[in-house]
């Protein structure tokens, strides 16, 4: 028996496997085919204070091996999430982990007052990383100063465990982790989408209706595994990594640079159970190679 | 419930240059099936086709236990699927989305430009177990893209118009001499096809007072409402075309 345990800060998973915001709904589009209790956790779909209808269509252009996306945070708001959808999901055994999102530090803050206390959320994703939205998110991300504004507004008012996702789109990452580090995050994930665009040539118009969308998939793992390892020597708390993990081997090279816990996004489209099977040959890869606790591989690439 | 699965080509048959039938071999009893109803299809080995595709359900055939997909050659996703042979295997993520109205009298007419034919096999099935007369109404560019209506006209009365007049009347599907009549003799419209044909006919359906439901064709990157990608804007706000649709009734788009 392999011990796959491992601690983001205080939040205790039972596994490094977990789902990325944006990727996975609310958990509950995916119990059709899978056990999502299985998961350590589910990062949920980005939440704002208001309703937003997010973007125009067409909102996704496929792109070799990976896909652009300008969703644009549609979602019902905060209250909605805590009255009605909250509720259903919260029974799941597995760590619900909202994702939260402003237009300025005032949204973030209410947002995260709001989720701050409700009984079975223990951690927050502070998400100044959102390529799609005018107003706010990656603005935040990519800027030190409000970067570290935002990360020390949420930390005043949330109690558990405050996970700043960052945004790829910056010169040094290592930087902006090391920024909101000293401003009191508890952990850093990484990366959120590259910003990237698509033509259709033969029209001459742009295939997103915002033009400028997120770059996810396979696409973006190699620079996505090494801003992991320039992140993991950076900072002291604990690193969660995404970007493009299709597979278990993917998750163990995001591990071996240095996350301590795994985000499965894009790849879930595709096939719908593929965090399990990624659990699954995690297990499977500690067998082999006599690994007994997933701690051991966590920054252990060999240089 | 929605399902992953491993099916396998049993059967591929193109019907002229770009269009194609697939046949797929369940590995377990397939669910209830319901017609407007749609597949998730992964087609591998390329890195230009990273995401699935969805189809409309053509055909259930219970006893052979497979589904039967109406494929139109349109980019590298559907050629490679073109290529794929008997025993080969493929992954396929259904049944999504949700159905048209199954009225159990009256007449209903069925309108589809060029693939749009697809989800009305199974709606014409349902009609005739339920007694209700179907008409169809197919429109095309020429007589070469018109196909499969021998396997239509088991069902209902089929017309047809073309472009070039090839077959049929001659003209687009919203000139065709049916809707010359004052008073069309249907209780309902359904359309699937190229939108500003599902629009126009839907412009037909409001005039005449009569109800009306498109079956949309989004891109989509999941097919079952993780990813918010393939929305249609509505009267209640952006909604996804893969769980609350794929068919609409008109009155609740922007159109």
């Amino acid at each position: 028996m392999v011990n796959l345990k491992v601690k983001i800060h205080k939040l205790e998973l039972k596994n490094p496997v977990t789902t990325a915001s944006g990727t996975y709904g609310y958990g509950e589009e995916y119990i059709d085919f899978m056990d999502v209790n299985r998961l350590a956790a589910i990062f949920v779909k980005g939440i704002t204070l208001e309703n937003r209808e997010g973007n125009p269509y067409p909102r996704m252009a496929e792109t070799a091996s990976g896909m652009l996306n300008s969703v644009g945070l549609q979602n019902k708001g905060v209250d909605y999430f805590i009255d009605t959808i909250y509720p259903r999901i919260r029974n799941f055994d597995t760590h619900i982990i909202p994702n939260v999102n402003g237009s300025t530090i005032e949204d973030y803050v209410t947002v995260a007052s709001k989720l701050n206390g409700l009984k079975g959320i223990k951690a927050i994703e502070l998400n100044i990383s959102c390529p799609n939205v005018k107003a706010g998110g990656m603005a935040f991300g990519i800027n030190p100063k409000s970067a570290k504004e935002a990360t020390r507004a949420v930390r005043d008012v949330f109690n558990g465990t405050l996970i700043v996702k960052l945004s790829p789109n910056v010169t040094d990452i290592a930087e902006m982790a090391r920024i909101v580090e000293d401003a009191g995050a508890d952990s850093v994930s990484l990366v959120n989408t590259f910003l990237g665009m698509a033509i259709n040539a033969e029209t001459r118009r742009p295939i997103l209706g915002t033009i400028t969308g997120g770059l996810s998939g396979p696409a973006i793992k190699p620079i996505a595994l090494r801003m992991v390892w320039d992140v993991y020597r950076a900072v002291k708390v604990p690193v969660i990594g995404m970007g493009g993990i299709m597979n278990a081997m993917d998750a163990i090279e995001f591990i071996l640079a240095g996350s301590s816990a795994i985000q499965v996004g894009t790849a879930n489209y595709i096939d719908p159970a593929v965090s399990i099977k990624i659990l699954d040959g995690i297990e499977n890869y500690m067998t082999r190679h006599g690994v007994k606790s997933v701690t051991e591989l966590i920054g252990a690439m060999k240089i | 419930m929605k399902r992953v699965e491993d099916f396998i080509v049993i059967n591929h048959k193109w019907l002229n240059y770009s269009s194609f039938i697939i046949e797929l071999e369940a590995p377990n009893p397939l669910p209830i099936i319901q017609p407007g109803n749609f597949a998730e299809i992964e087609i591998s080995n390329s890195p230009k086709v990273f995401l699935r595709r969805p189809f409309s359900i053509y055909d259930v055939n219970p006893a052979s236990n497979t589904l039967s997909f109406f494929v139109k050659v349109i980019g590298e996703g559907t050629r490679l699927l073109g290529e794929t042979r008997k025993g080969d295997k493929l992954s396929v993520i259904y049944p999504l989305g949700n159905s048209f109205s199954k009225p159990v009298s009256g007449r209903v007419l069925s309108v589809a430009g060029g693939s749009g034919i697809a989800p009305f096999i199974l709606y014409g099935k349902e009609l005739q177990n339920n007694r209700t007369e179907i008409t169809f109404l197919f429109g095309a560019r020429s007589a070469d893209e018109i196909v499969l209506t021998d396997q239509f006209k088991t069902l209902g009365n089929v017309l047809i118009i073309t472009e070039d007049g090839s077959l049929g009347e001659k003209g687009l599907v919203t000139q065709h001499s049916l809707f010359s009549n004052k008073k069309l003799p249907f209780d309902l419209i359904v359309t699937c096809g190229p939108e500003p044909m599902m629009k126009a006919i839907g412009k037909i359906a409001t005039e005449r007072n009569i109800p009306c439901e498109a079956s949309l064709e989004n891109t989509m990157a999941c097919g079952f409402g993780a990813c918010l990608c393939c929305i249609v804007p509505t009267i209640n706000g952006n909604k996804c075309v893969c769980t609350e649709g794929p068919v609409f009734n008109i009155k609740d788009l922007k159109w």
